[in-house]
């Protein structure tokens, strides 16, 4: 459903510029939770802009269903790390979670009908009429979390989304997220610096490259269903796994922790 | 939600009001000069203008009933147009750079010119009267709004925009929905500015021309020697000075609750 060819991009030009993505290929199949791994800076993020159509590549292709993107899909939603500025606080939590479905032409009942069962799968349907400020950071961003759903997009694209709560609520948001794919048919591609969770919740881990990036490793996660935080996470296979993605991510070289232009 | 109340807010803040209007009476007694009357000649002056008619109309005067709506009327005319124009046009100029480079001089030109200035100019297009007076002050009280919103809709938080982006909101929408009430705190910080500037255009607007008015009556008692008709329009002046900032603060806390809250918690 979604096909990334030979992407790239730089931002800036001259001396300054930042050499972010160096051809990334990658295909991602209907239904598929793909987490995308890799160092800090090394362009994840630039990679899930163009998916999103909010930036537009320097080179190289994104078909989403076989379409070029070009500004952004309809059938996408978005969470982003930063649930703070990422929700309006001057509206209502059931406010922020219909807005898009004004985009789907769906009148005001419905809307609402949408908004409170999406605000139910996650736990949140006493607080429709608060204010997001209101709530703490996990609840916000089980919020995000409920305005993509009840967008019902066929991709979900998630940016470092548990990076800004704190261990507990990470792993609530984590379970969360593989709770409710399971209600709907939806792509999901995951951006997370976390190796350990990248293989938690993932079927597959795509491990970039430091800046300029490009696909290092592809994984595929063969790990009991029903992942359960404590039983996946000392399962031989999660031990495994997780060792691959972070020598993966490491880089061949000791020295290459933290990459520089120069080096690579 | 709300603890201690800030030593302003407690209602004994208003002791030195009664402790400077003994003072004046006692100072202005002394003195005896008849361009200096005391606070209580004033407000007796000040009843028999506006408060002396008949019961059945709550004691409101002839001139209480024509001369201050139509003070008034003209100031929020000329104060909501001026909300309208200058919210438009600066969210416009906030939101594009091409608009705001070329605009960009002519507005701080147009801004630079003292208000009272173009009363002469205006007088010449309208003629005495409402239109010429709501005219005035829409181009005196506008600038404030304009460069207020111009400046809350050009730092509108990325992450807003883009999250509208990426669900998809029409252009509309955007503007609406995300950019307006952005802006919001800053045009209210504006249209706070522009009321208080508002007032004093109409009275200047109606002490050159005009034939009713609060700025009329206090020229009237200014010619007939009534100096505390004089004192007592300025008292009334002062006094819905502070009516307006205070139902204009009350309509701001209710319209920007979201944003007084949001900030107290992050």
């Amino acid at each position: 459903m979604l096909e990334i060819s030979n992407l790239t991009h730089t931002y800036g030009s001259g001396p300054g510029s930042h050499h972010a993505l160096g051809g990334v290929d990658l295909s991602v199949a209907e239904g598929e939770l793909v987490c995308i791994v890799g160092p800090s800076g090394c362009g994840k993020s630039t990679l899930l802009r163009s998916v999103a159509g909010l930036l537009r590549p320097g080179g190289g292709e994104v078909l989403f269903n076989g379409a070029p993107v070009a500004g952004t899909p309809k059938d996408l939603a978005v969470v982003f790390q930063d649930y703070s500025r990422s929700l309006f606080p001057w509206m209502s939590v059931a406010d922020n979670v219909s807005l898009p479905l004004r985009r789907k032409g769906l009148d005001r009942p419905r809307r609402e009908e949408a908004a409170l069962e999406a605000l139910t799968q996650v736990g949140l349907e006493e607080a429709g009429a608060k204010y997001p400020w209101q709530l703490s950071g996990g609840m916000q961003q089980r919020v995000a979390i409920a305005r993509a759903l009840a967008y019902r997009p066929a991709l979900l694209l998630m940016d470092e989304p548990f990076g800004s709560v704190d261990a507990q609520t990470r792993e609530d948001l984590e379970d969360l997220t593989l709770r409710v794919r399971g209600h709907h048919a939806m792509t999901i591609l995951l951006i997370t610096h976390d190796i350990d969770e990248s293989v938690y919740v993932g079927d597959r881990v795509v491990v970039l490259s430091g800046a300029p990036a490009t696909v290092v490793g592809d994984l595929r996660v063969d790990l009991p269903e029903p992942r359960e935080q404590i039983a996946t996470r000392e399962h031989p296979g999660f031990v495994r796994l997780r060792a691959e993605v972070g020598r993966l991510v490491r880089g061949p070289r000791p020295a290459a922790q933290h990459p520089t232009p120069e080096t690579v | 939600m709300n603890p201690a109340k800030p030593p302003s807010k407690r209602p004994g803040w208003l002791w030195p009001v009664p402790v400077a209007l003994a003072g004046w009476e006692l100072a202005t007694r002394a003195a005896g000069d008849l361009s200096f009357p005391p606070p209580t000649t004033i407000f007796s002056r000040m009843r028999e203008m506006w408060l002396s008619g008949p019961a059945d109309r709550l004691w409101l005067t002839d001139a209480a009933l024509t001369d201050i709506p139509a003070s008034v009327g003209r100031l929020l005319a000329g104060w909501a147009l001026a909300g309208l124009v200058g919210t438009t046009l600066g969210i416009a100029l906030g939101r594009s750079p091409l608009l705001s480079r070329f605009l960009g001089p002519l507005v701080h030109f147009a801004r630079a010119v003292p208000p009272p200035l173009l009363l002469p100019f205006f007088m010449a297009l309208f003629a005495i009267g409402a239109r010429m007076q709501i005219n005035v002050i829409l181009f005196g009280v506008v600038w404030p709004i304009l460069i207020n919103s111009a400046e809350g809709a050009r730092h509108v938080d990325p992450l807003h925009l883009e999250t509208a982006a990426a669900f998809g909101l029409s252009r509309g929408q955007r503007l609406l929905r995300v950019v307006l009430p952005s802006a919001l705190p800053k045009v209210f910080a504006g249209l706070r500015l522009s009321l208080s500037l508002a007032l004093i255009l109409m009275v200047i607007s109606e002490l050159v021309g005009s034939v009713d008015g609060i700025g009329f009556q206090l020229l009237d008692a200014q010619r007939s020697y009534d100096l505390p008709g004089v004192w007592g329009t300025i008292v009334l002046l002062g006094l819905l000075g502070c009516a307006f900032n205070a139902a204009f603060l009350a309509a701001e806390r209710r319209i920007l609750s979201w944003h007084r809250a949001a900030n107290q918690t992050t």
